[in-house]
């Protein structure tokens, strides 16, 4: 078991032809994904990594069954992309690209919420189940399976998280890159949701960052409803006022979305905070421990 | 990116938001000829820099406010010459503050009462919303955390706008009389089309007037831009005020870097921004100070990681470099060719610290060993933070 993605998923790629979509898409090839073909309008017929490519979603759909898209679409055309695969009944749509307008991404929105496809992204590394699935740009080699829920708004950080918990013998359940971006498809609280209901996974890791309060609600929503062990990391402490941190997400504006009020709120709801990057892993391993104990 | 107030005053105009007349000024002369042109007996004198709180700011060295009224010609004449060449220093200037460069003579109005409106992307309800409120020019950070019942909030679809009874929703709601209800609808949904309309990330009137007879206006103007979507309006594009920006900030942006500079002595040079704003976290943990925020993206090339480099040297407080680099879409062996190049070209004169870890590592750390190159090289993030802050410190 796993959450999203497993070794039955069947994977096309929107923005196979350009050179980024073609490089993870032969990476997510060369890790096991089972990718089943391509989506670039007006190049349908060609061939990509072995793959067909469709002019459009719903072609590639009915002729390869796909349930899942990656998507690399440039920026300006990548909220057209989403719609297509929602419209497309495409169950769980993984947008990869960054830099998308937010006012592209609010009128996304409210299509994706009264639609049954699952957003996850934009400007995210992508998921993986470890030995069965990569959808996205993260090094494979780094994950191992197992049952840590491993996830983040960022992407290098979800990476050096998962690093330390496979250098401790911990696997990953699922890994899932919640994206940077103000608007996002998914939330901690939905991902949270779904590592508490799946019974592979034994514990979760979240990496959050500076700006918004994401992780105050995913806080609160682990006191009430998450009884399996949870660690968290806060990107960002030293972060100063008013300046924006690449993401663009991330930022404290008048006192909101400080380091300290997250870490306050995830302390509150039992969850084992990391001190510093390099201590994400131990984090996790403590709180697994204090549980048995 | 930010723009000048009396920008952001033009482009509501041109949507049909109600501002008042003015005209910009770069010397005491055309600030006197501009109050004279504007023809009221009262105009407002602005220092226009990309900061807030200008008019509690003062200028450097006198009591000379950042915004002041002028009565006469000379008077705007004399204002002019104390704000402009002068350095002002407001609560988000810093104490540095920052050089007043162009002055916006504005005419006044009659003021009945002030309110504070805002437009922007509220991710809780994942659209845009409308704030107002009736603690109109006072710090509205201050009123949504001391009497956040004072704050009110109408979300709206990007698509539809804002409906007009949302706006009289809120024209009720801040006490505005009946009468003035056709001004607020109008110049609500204005507001939040010209949000949308112009891929504005905040649009923020503060204050914003009920004049004596009853219509609303602007009194003041922000405005800032998602940076992602200046590719279709090259018209706001072009508004871009370089010599409001920190130099090797712009610098970073033309490279396609995310920079942000600092006050401490060690240069971070990392891909991701969470992992770099991590990186800076663990410099502070181990004792010492980061000089910037530095992210090279996914995708950066040899020649931008070059550019990195000189960015980050051309920093006279940076007193050792810390690479951290986890390769995803980035290569280990990328950024290691660009190391090795960068110390060919431009030469370090401060150590330098390297982590690498992900793809191609293997490769990436041999390009480093048979370079020859002087790199202390590190094994983890540990390990890393300790060498680069010692280094700093010798």
């Amino acid at each position: 078991m796993s959450i999203l993605v497993n070794r039955d998923t069947r994977v096309i790629c929107q923005g196979i032809t350009g050179k980024v979509g073609e490089f993870h898409t032969r990476g997510c090839l060369d890790y096991g994904t089972r990718m089943v073909g391509g989506v670039t309008p007006g190049k349908g017929g060609e061939e990509v990594a072995g793959l067909p490519v469709f002019n459009t979603v719903a072609e590639a759909r009915d002729a390869t069954g796909a349930n899942a898209t990656m998507i690399f679409v440039p920026p300006a055309f990548a909220a057209d992309a989403i719609l297509e695969a929602v419209d497309a009944g495409i169950e769980l749509v993984i947008a990869i690209t960054e830099g998308i307008p937010v006012i592209d991404m609010a009128r996304v929105m409210p299509v994706v919420k009264a639609s049954k496809s699952r957003l996850i992204g934009p400007n995210c590394p992508g998921v993986i189940t470890p030995g069965q699935c990569k959808i996205g740009i993260m090094p494979g080699y780094i994950h191992t399976p197992g049952h840590v829920g491993v996830m983040s708004r960022s992407g290098t950080l979800t990476y050096e998280a998962v690093w330390q918990l496979t250098q401790l013998g911990h696997g990953q359940s699922t890994c899932v890159g919640l994206g940077g971006d103000p608007l996002v498809g998914s939330s901690f609280i939905d991902i949270l949701a779904l590592f508490q209901a799946d019974p592979d996974t034994h514990s979760i890791l979240m990496m959050g960052e500076i700006g918004g309060s994401a992780e105050e609600e995913a806080a609160e929503y682990v006191k009430h409803h998450v009884t399996k062990p949870v660690a968290a990391f806060i990107a960002g402490r030293t972060a100063p006022p008013g300046k924006r941190m690449g993401h663009a997400g991330a930022i404290i504006s008048g006192g909101k979305g400080t380091a300290e009020a997250k870490l306050a709120a995830l302390r509150d709801a039992g969850i084992e905070v990391a001190e510093s990057p390099a201590d994400m892993g131990t984090a996790m391993v403590r709180a697994i421990e204090k549980r048995r104990s | 990116m930010k723009i000048h107030e009396f920008q952001a005053k033009d482009l509501l105009r041109a949507a049909g938001v109600p501002v008042l007349a003015g005209k910009v000024a770069r010397t005491p002369d055309e600030a006197a000829a501009a109050f004279t042109a504007l023809g009221t007996p009262v105009c407002a004198v602005k220092a226009q820099i990309h900061a807030g709180g200008r008019g509690k700011g003062k200028v450097k060295g006198s009591e000379q406010r950042g915004v002041e009224l002028a009565k006469s010609a000379d008077d705007a004449k004399r204002i002019a010459a104390g704000l402009l060449g002068n350095t002002l220093v407001t609560i988000q200037t810093g104490p540095e503050g920052q050089v007043v460069r162009q002055v916006f003579v504005e005419s006044g109005c009659a003021i009945d009462r002030e309110l504070y409106c805002a437009v922007l992307v509220d991710r809780r309800v994942e659209s845009p919303v409308l704030i107002a409120s009736t603690a109109g020019g006072m710090d509205i950070e201050e009123v949504a955390a001391k009497t956040p019942e004072l704050i009110l909030a109408e979300p709206f679809d990007a698509d539809r706008g804002l409906g007009a009874y949302q706006a009289r929703v809120l024209a009720s709601k801040l006490g505005l009389p009946t009468a003035s209800w056709r001004h607020a609808e109008a110049f609500f949904r204005k507001l939040c089309q010209a949000f949308v309309d112009l891929d504005a990330s905040l649009v923020e009137i503060n204050p914003l007037v009920l004049t004596k007879d009853g219509t609303l206006v602007a009194l003041d103007a922000k405005m800032t831009f998602d940076d992602n979507a200046l590719f279709r309006h090259k018209d706001v594009a072009a508004l871009r005020d370089e010599a409001e920006e920190e130099p090797a900030e712009t610098r970073a942006a033309a490279a396609g870097l995310s920079y942000v500079k600092l006050n401490g002595t060690i240069g971070c040079l990392v891909n991701g921004a969470g992992l770099a704003m991590s990186t800076m976290d663990l410099v502070k943990y181990h004792g010492g100070e980061p000089a910037n925020f530095l992210d090279v993206g996914g995708g950066a090339d040899v020649k931008q990681v070059t550019e990195a480099f000189r960015i980050i040297l051309s920093d006279p407080h940076v007193k050792a470099i810390l690479v951290n680099i986890f390769g995803g879409i980035m290569r280990c062996t990328t950024i290691a060719t660009a190391l090795v190049e960068a110390s060919k070209t431009i030469g370090f004169t401060v150590p330098l610290v390297v982590r690498l870890e992900g793809t191609e590592v293997e490769e990436g750390k041999k390009i480093l060993a048979s370079s020859g190159a002087k790199i202390i090289t590190a094994d983890g993030l540990t390990d890393a933070a300790k060498k680069v802050v010692a280094a700093a410190k010798a």
